[in-house]
């Protein structure tokens, strides 16, 4: 959110002023506005919790004392510990190269990091099926020495790189492109070498946009569903992330246990969100506009 | 970066070579091969190759699904999400910044938790889904169901595009609108929505791009009936888990090209509304 968002939240206009609506037509907007919020956010999200509690506390915690569901936790952590800090790494190199720096044709590079936003989850497996799969590309390669990329973990990492690649170069573009290049300069100018006028210059200037882009990565990479599911080949307790577990638990008819599940990337959702609100409020300014 | 010195403007900042051939490398192998890899295979088809694939009824009949409950759910979510940004800005009342926090959930939820919350809650036993199924309007297991995922998986882009262009606007020029005796309708309709319309229009292409794509929420409460309820992405894995390759591809190259040209169509509005209104 742009500091000019956040202002406004705190800006009420008077009530009898020529700039804003009636009285009923103001009642009436915001009566819409959160009764589709509520309907439409608010009611899923907590009927995610009351699922997963439906038959008491015990049958809840009861949902985690099984080996697949435990499998399935461990390996979206790893899973996770892979993806985020890739692209982590990746999106301070591009945002630095495109914040930093003026040449031609970065238009184009942005559109190009943006697009796997624009490609279906789905078709987001389908293409590490065509490069890595038994008839793809690397095919050949990889029979010989014997890796196995789709089907197993590895399929299941790049998968999850590609649907959350985006997300953290996406943060800090707009950042770094605000504060300019200033405070590098006058670093550098003072003798400081380029790693430390980063880690003591520009680090500190874009901490929270980061720190939100590491979270919303790591929520995303945690809980992608379609693209995982194309590349993991589903064998459970070996490439079953937790949204597949669920997945597998609900279409079993063990709602307690799906929702129980659910529950942790949803409470993992929560905590992104807050700490967004928090971020925004206090920092708007150190945390640029971006949609996503 | 001294190997560099023609293609980037002068600057004392190090690191230009370093982190753009990264970056670059980085882009290639993760995004470019793989969906390079998708058009060759597609091109491999060849002309008789796609026809095939999309003469057949049931993939006609999920496209079809697809775009047109993407359609609706965008438009629905653009109507709603002005609504919602509109009152989000403007007003202050109780609970505003709960509310405004929210809105941002379906980025954050993964898209199979939603589904499966969306399903009880729609499904004819669920507390909504058997309140509406009273009054004849049955959603889980049709295309309402699909659509009331994709109003949920939409409502974000809508919300937030629209969101910063309403702050951003000057309150002087609505206080000289309605000194110079104009209504306050008049003004929203003359002065207030004109600028706000590339924006909506942004917003309505990016929740009817990811409409066309979704996947994880929609699964659960469409029921997947072929002809009916059955969409795009979902035909996809069918036809992975079938082994048909070609008719996987077929089916993820129309839907990328129109979500590319969503994408090609908001920077054009975009860099008509920079023109024509100064801002982003």
């Amino acid at each position: 959110m742009s500091e000019t968002t956040a202002k406004s939240n705190v800006q009420e206009p008077a009530i009898n002023s020529v700039v804003t609506e009636s009285r009923g037509t103001r009642a009436l907007l915001i009566g819409v506005a959160v009764f589709f919020l509520l309907i439409f956010l608010v009611v899923p999200l907590v009927t995610v919790f009351q699922q997963a509690f439906a038959k008491g506390v015990q049958a809840y915690f009861a949902s985690f004392d099984d080996d697949d569901a435990q499998a399935a936790i461990k390996l979206t952590c790893i899973v996770a510990a892979i993806a985020v800090p890739f692209n982590l790494v990746f999106g301070i190199a591009a945002s630095w190269a495109i914040a930093k720096f003026q040449f031609p044709g970065k238009s184009l590079l942005i559109t190009l990091i943006d697009l796997p936003f624009s490609v279906s989850p789905v078709v987001s497996g389908l293409i590490f099926i065509l490069v890595f799969g038994a008839q793809g590309l690397l095919a050949p390669l990889l029979n010989t020495f014997d890796v196995q990329i789709v089907f197993a973990v590895p399929g299941i990492v790049l998968a999850t790189v590609f649907v959350t690649f985006p997300l953290i170069a996406r943060q800090l573009i707009p950042l770094m492109e605000e504060q300019g290049n200033g405070d590098e300069e006058a670093a550098l100018t003072l003798g400081a070498s380029g790693f430390h006028a980063f880690r003591t210059v520009t680090l500190p200037n874009i901490k929270w946009g980061l720190l939100y882009g590491v979270l919303l990565c790591n929520a995303r990479a945690m809980g992608e569903f379609g693209a995982v599911s194309v590349v993991s080949g589903h064998i459970r307790g070996l490439t079953d992330t937790i949204p597949l577990h669920v997945e597998i638990l609900y279409n079993e008819y063990n709602f307690v246990a799906a929702f129980a599940v659910a529950s942790l990337l949803t409470g993992l959702a929560l905590v992104t969100l807050v700490i967004k609100a928090i971020l925004t409020w206090r920092y708007s300014s150190e945390l640029a506009a971006g949609a996503h | 970066m001294a190997s560099l010195p023609a293609i980037k403007q002068p600057s004392v900042i190090p690191g230009f070579g370093l982190t753009l051939g990264y970056t670059l490398f980085v882009l290639s192998v993760i995004v470019l091969l793989p969906l390079f890899a998708l058009f060759a295979k597609a091109s491999g088809l060849g002309f008789s190759g796609f026809w095939q694939v999309l003469s057949d009824h049931r993939v006609q009949s999920a496209l079809r699904v697809s775009f047109g409950v993407s359609f609706l759910a965008a438009i629905f979510a653009s109507l709603f999400g002005f609504v919602i940004a509109w009152v989000l800005t403007r007003y202050s009342f109780p609970g505003h910044r709960l509310m405004d926090a929210v809105v941002d959930l379906p980025f954050a939820l993964p898209t199979a938790v939603a589904g499966i919350a969306l399903a009880s809650l729609y499904g004819s036993k669920g507390p909504i889904g058997s309140l509406l199924e009273a009054i004849g309007i049955k959603v889980a297991y049709t295309p309402v169901g699909i659509f009331v995922a994709l109003v949920f998986i939409g409502l974000p882009f809508a919300v937030r595009t629209v969101q910063p262009l309403i702050a951003e606007i000057e309150r002087e020029i609505e206080e000289a609108s309605a000194t110079l005796g104009a209504s306050r309708l008049y003004s929203l309709v003359h002065i207030i929505l004109p600028p706000l319309v590339p924006a909506m229009f942004t917003g309505f292409a990016l929740a009817f791009a990811r409409g066309i794509g979704e996947y994880g929420s929609v699964i659960f409460i469409a029921g997947n009936l072929p002809y009916v309820s059955e969409i795009a992405p979902l035909l996809i894995v069918i036809k992975l888990s079938e082994f048909d390759y070609s008719g996987a591809c077929a089916i993820a190259v129309i839907m990328l090209a129109v979500s590319f040209a969503c994408l090609l169509l908001i920077n054009l509005i975009q860099a008509w509304s920079r023109r024509r209104f100064g801002h982003v």
